[in-house]
């Protein structure tokens, strides 16, 4: 595909953005409601750790959890997938083998962006020979805000290349956009290009994902499906760390987006803390008790 | 054995916080029998200082409440107050005042910020304008606050005083720095515990306790501040104020009233002497 | 617990407001001087759910002596009532604000019983702005000096305020806040549908000391309000209602020396250009003619889309509104709610019927309704022209006409083209635009980018038929004001 015509990129009112969004979350998830909310959400997530102080152990211990994340609750699923850095993969595949968990790697000089192309996509065939199945790359804002469209459109096409059979989620930075405007035409010249997903943030900066920012994201690929019948997929990350949060995040997607979205091969939490307030939510519809991180496993 | 009363420890009030002076300085406060009420901080020009960055980094976020909001809160500023009445009379009969006289400035003070929190949302409509241009264009001017300002708190009507320059600036989106009185700065410190508990934002009203002469230069040179409010009438301050705000030109309010119980000592105009005003033009054909 | 299948499709479960808290008595009489008094008619007549058809309560029903009664304890407190000090009135109206919001939940609760509509919007929407808006004139009380240049405002007297049922304490608070502000004393009627929310106030009003006789709640139907229309010694009439009875009401009262206000009906045009932030613009449609099921007086009831985008925005109208939640009004997930009385309803029904004969297109998402009450999907009707039925008058419901133009001057004189004049809504990210059309749009509210907003703040009220005077903000101050010079 080629870069889509932007100046017919759809305007975004951001106080209409926030009102919409504000209404999402007066939505009541209760019961049976809430219990499958929960579960799905945890389906959902991409757990992730990316700090520069990672060693082997850190990743050993975090697949661990991915794979039993609370032995006392029956019937729950695995997570999505674990994000790490490249050089984390080999022991992330590793830990995984036997389970449905996939291996997401970030690349392209994450998370700055500031570097050349070739070792950008060094960056991402690394990650693949290591056994990668995802890779979360990112694009370069600065030409972005600087107007260059073609070059982060060409980018964003290199890697897509480089990924091979892998999957490939485009990291906007959202919060280095200015606008929902800017988000919105990110979103077309990302999925345009050749993302298999498209995903709010690094979780380095503030603001991360966002509501109004997703719903805009959101939108933009419910309009893409429409022109081109190519379901792209949604990860926002950072920020979401409360199941109350994850479940106002489904309720946007099923009233945008609908059921078929609803499953990790379209939608991913890139989160850390997540999972433990939902087991924690979970044990507490169980139990009636409100719980304790005490009781569930940090890793 | 009677019980010991435990001594209160009088702190300034910056960004939200109860600080000592950074100085680590006291002043004496007497009532009228000559014991001692308290020691008191005496200020230094760091204290200034830092409360006027609490200030400014206030201000932005104060001045984009709503105005319902920042309406509401000076109404809880008066229920709060309303709420700790007997202490307030207490404490101004302890620097000779009467009874009756203490009861009335309470009263007055409570009303009168129940007054300027009904100017929150309404001083704007009689005081902006839109202007029939003689082109194309939608023309409207708006009131927008000045910013920081820095109050010389009125020596007289310690809290009555303290109140009628306070809610004015801060109900318009500003917010302060202030001196308290000399003859009462408990009450001063007092009203900063009732704000604290009043859902006012951090920073918005910054209070500080010391001696007038040695912070007025500061108070007004200070070049992140937008406006100065004087209350007193000693001339040789007054030109002094007048004489160094001109560093950033800032704006300039002298009141030489000692009492605010009297005459017009509430209005709208108040609230005006702190806000700039805006005029916007758009164009109105397509 | 039982195994959670994550495959199949996500739906919400029924998430009931609880109601265990609220104080409903099965009995009320009519608010005379600040106590409850029984009826002198004997009278009284049921408040039904709309959503089940259950009695909630009985509700007095004044005779032309309770409605004399009324207005003698209104006349005797106006003797007092403007004399107490500017500043101790407000300090009254400030308690009404403040306990309202302290009782907040169960006012939304019950209006959402009585009314039928959705609980997120009482409790988010209309509860917050009725007490806001009597903390808003709360203020005005000793301020009124400032308001009117030049002149010296003085209270009328006695204000006679009828209300209607589409929103109870809202239109209670929009009443009841500036005519006591401004120093006058006050008979009430609420809707005979909706009287709960207004007796419940009574009971607040009671609890805040305001002086015996300020406020008087009398309820009743039609014959209660034409009682108080008539009553010689009422100063001022504010109604809230259809254009039909308003005409009556002005009608009645010519010749006779009695000030009056009037919101009535309206049929607003809703412009989508197509330079629009078109998803946005959307939500903007449904929450124009779908807020409250419709029944609202300034509801965009009329869509005007440019042509070049009006298959995307009717497609993107109807993906929407197949998401609105039809059902109980206390489920906090219902979108939309009961339609207020089976009345209504029928009207509604009649419309509907008026247009499918009429050769407009009709088009309704698939909804399970329940099976008690009275409910009606969102309802869209496509190719309809300026003379269709239904594009001309006022059906109080949730049911949009689309229209589509081409140019600016077309779109206006046909959102110009009827005698209503209430509301407006354009959607264009070009700021000229807005202003171009909202000097040739006329209609009272206009609202830019966004529909259906409301602050104390801001003056509300029609052009032409749909009303005369307005109500919010320092306008609203002067329908309850004789300025003297």
């Amino acid at each position: 595909m080629t870069l889509p015509d932007l100046s017919k990129t759809p305007k975004i009112d951001k106080v209409g953005v926030h009102e919409r969004t504000n209404r999402f979350c007066t939505r009541s998830i209760k019961t049976s409601a809430k219990q499958m909310g929960l579960h799905l959400a945890l389906s959902m997530i991409d757990l992730t750790t990316l700090e520069g102080r990672d060693t082997s152990e850190k990743v050993k211990q975090l697949c661990y959890k991915a794979r039993h994340l609370d032995d006392s609750i029956q019937g729950l699923p695995n997570v999505a997938a674990v994000c790490v850095y490249p050089t984390l993969v080999g022991v992330a595949k590793k830990e995984l083998i036997g389970s449905d968990i996939k291996v997401a790697s970030v690349a392209t000089a994450f998370p700055s962006g500031q570097s050349t192309l070739e070792v950008k996509l060094n960056d991402t065939r690394y990650a693949i020979a290591e056994g990668a199945d995802e890779v979360d790359m990112v694009i370069s804002r600065g030409k972005f805000l600087q107007g260059e469209y073609n070059f982060v459109f060409d980018e964003i096409a290199a890697v897509k290349q480089a990924c091979g059979k892998a999957h490939l989620k485009v990291i906007l930075e959202t919060g280095e956009l200015d606008t929902l405007d800017n988000v919105r035409k990110a979103s077309d010249i990302a999925m345009h290009s050749g993302a298999n997903f498209i995903k709010t943030s690094t979780g380095k900066i503030s603001p991360a994902a966002t509501m109004p920012v997703v719903f805009v994201m959101l939108n933009a690929i419910k309009d893409f499906y429409k022109e081109t019948g190519i379901k792209i997929g949604m990860k926002p990350a950072g920020g979401i760390s409360t199941a109350k949060k994850s479940l106002q995040y489904l309720v946007m997607l099923k009233e945008t987006l609908g059921d078929e979205w609803m499953n990790k091969d379209l939608f991913r939490f890139g989160a850390s803390s997540l999972a433990n307030d939902i087991l924690m939510q979970l044990k507490k519809q169980e139990t009636g008790i409100y719980q304790s991180l005490d009781y569930f496993s940090k890793d | 054995m009677s019980r010991i009363d435990v001594l209160k420890t009088y702190k300034i009030f910056i960004g939200g916080k109860f600080p000592r002076t950074e100085s680590g300085r006291y002043f004496h406060m007497k009532n009228a029998k000559g014991d001692l009420l308290a020691n008191m901080c005496l200020s230094s020009r760091k204290d200034f200082r830092n409360a006027v960055v609490s200030a400014r980094k206030a201000q932005e976020n104060w001045a984009n409440a709503t105005a319902l909001n920042r309406g509401q809160i000076l109404y809880r500023i008066a229920e709060m107050l309303e709420s700790r009445k007997s202490q307030f009379i207490q404490q101004l009969i302890s620097t000779g005042s009467t009874k009756s006289a203490a009861k009335k400035e309470v009263a007055l003070s409570i009303d009168r910020l129940i007054y300027y929190a009904g100017w929150s949302d309404k001083f704007q409509q009689i005081f902006s304008a839109v202007n029939p241009v003689s082109s194309s264009y939608f023309n409207f001017s708006i009131l927008e606050p000045t910013g920081v300002v820095s109050i010389i708190a009125s020596n007289e009507n310690p809290l009555l005083g303290l109140i009628s320059l306070l809610a004015p600036t801060i109900v318009g989106g500003n917010t302060c720095v202030i001196l308290a009185s000399a003859t009462n700065p408990l009450v001063a410190i007092s009203i900063a515990e009732v704000l604290n508990t009043s859902d006012v934002h951090a920073g918005v009203v910054n209070i500080l306790t010391g001696d007038r002469e040695e912070l007025l230069p500061y108070f007004a040179s200070h070049k992140d501040v937008n406006a100065i409010i004087y209350c007193g009438d000693n001339l040789k301050e007054i030109k002094e104020v007048e004489e160094i705000t001109t560093e950033n030109l800032k704006r300039v309010s002298i009141y030489r009233r000692k009492n605010w119980e009297e005459g017009e000592s509430q209005s709208p105009y108040f609230i005006e002497k702190s806000q700039e005003i805006k005029t916007i033009w758009h164009p109105t054909e397509v | 617990m039982s195994k959670v299948d994550i495959n199949k499709s996500w739906n919400y479960a029924a998430a009931p407001e609880s109601t265990a808290h609220i104080q409903l008595k099965k009995k009320y009489d009519l608010f005379i001087g600040g106590d409850f008094v029984k009826p002198l008619s004997k009278k009284y007549f049921d408040t039904v759910n709309p959503a089940n058809g259950e009695q909630i309560a009985k509700v007095a029903e004044a005779n032309k002596q309770d409605v004399d009664r009324a207005v003698k304890a209104a006349r005797k407190a106006f003797k007092s009532w403007p004399k107490l000090s500017v500043k101790e009135r407000g300090k009254y109206i400030f308690r009404i604000a403040r306990m309202m919001q302290e009782r907040a939940r169960e006012f939304a609760v019950i209006e959402s019983l009585d009314g039928g509509k959705p609980i997120r919007e009482s409790r988010d929407i209309d509860i917050p702005l009725a007490a806001n808006h009597f903390f808003y004139y709360a203020g005005w009380s000793d301020k009124l000096e400032y308001a009117f240049p030049n002149r010296i405002p003085k209270p009328l007297g006695v204000a006679g305020q009828i209300i209607p049922w589409n929103f109870p304490l809202l239109m209670a608070a929009w009443k009841i806040a500036p005519a006591l502000a401004t120093g006058n004393t006050v008979v009430m009627k609420p809707a005979e549908t909706t009287s709960l929310t207004a007796l419940k106030l009574a009971e607040l009003i009671q609890d805040s000391g305001l002086p015996k006789g300020v406020v008087n709640i009398i309820t009743g139907a039609g014959e209660t309000g034409a009682a108080i229309v008539r009553h010689p010694d009422v100063d001022k009439i504010a109604f809230t209602g259809s254009t039909e009875v308003g005409k009556l009401i002005e009608k009645s009262l010519a010749g006779i020396e009695k000030k009056t206000t009037l919101e009535l009906g309206g049929k607003g045009a809703n412009i989508i250009f197509e330079d629009a932030a078109i998803e946005q613009a959307v939500e903007g449609i449904v929450n124009a003619i779908f807020f409250n099921q419709g029944h609202v007086c300034c509801a965009g009831s009329r869509l005007f889309v440019q042509a070049s985008v009006a298959d995307v925005v009717i497609e993107k109208l109807k993906e929407r509104i197949s998401t609105l939640i039809i059902g109980d009004p206390l489920d906090k997930n219902t979108d939309i709610g009961a339609i207020n009385s089976t009345e209504q309803l029928a009207t509604i029904e009649k419309y509907i019927a008026i247009g499918k004969k009429e050769g407009a297109d009709i088009y309704q998402p698939k909804s399970q309704l329940p099976k008690k009450g009275n409910w009606c999907p969102p309802t869209l009707f496509l190719n309809v022209s300026q003379s269709h039925t239904i594009v001309q008058e006022e059906i109080f419901g949730p049911v949009l006409t689309i229209q589509t133009f081409r140019t600016i001057d077309e779109v206006i004189e046909k959102a110009n083209n009827t005698p209503f004049g209430l509301s407006a809504g354009v959607w264009t990210e070009r700021g000229s635009k807005i202003f171009k059309l909202s000097q040739k749009l006329k209609a009272g509210v206009i609202w830019a980018n966004t529909f259906n907003k409301f602050d104390p703040a801001s003056p509300f009220g029609g052009y032409k038929e749909s009303g005369i005077g307005r109500e919010g903000g320092l306008h609203g101050l002067k329908p309850y004001l004789k300025l003297e010079s």
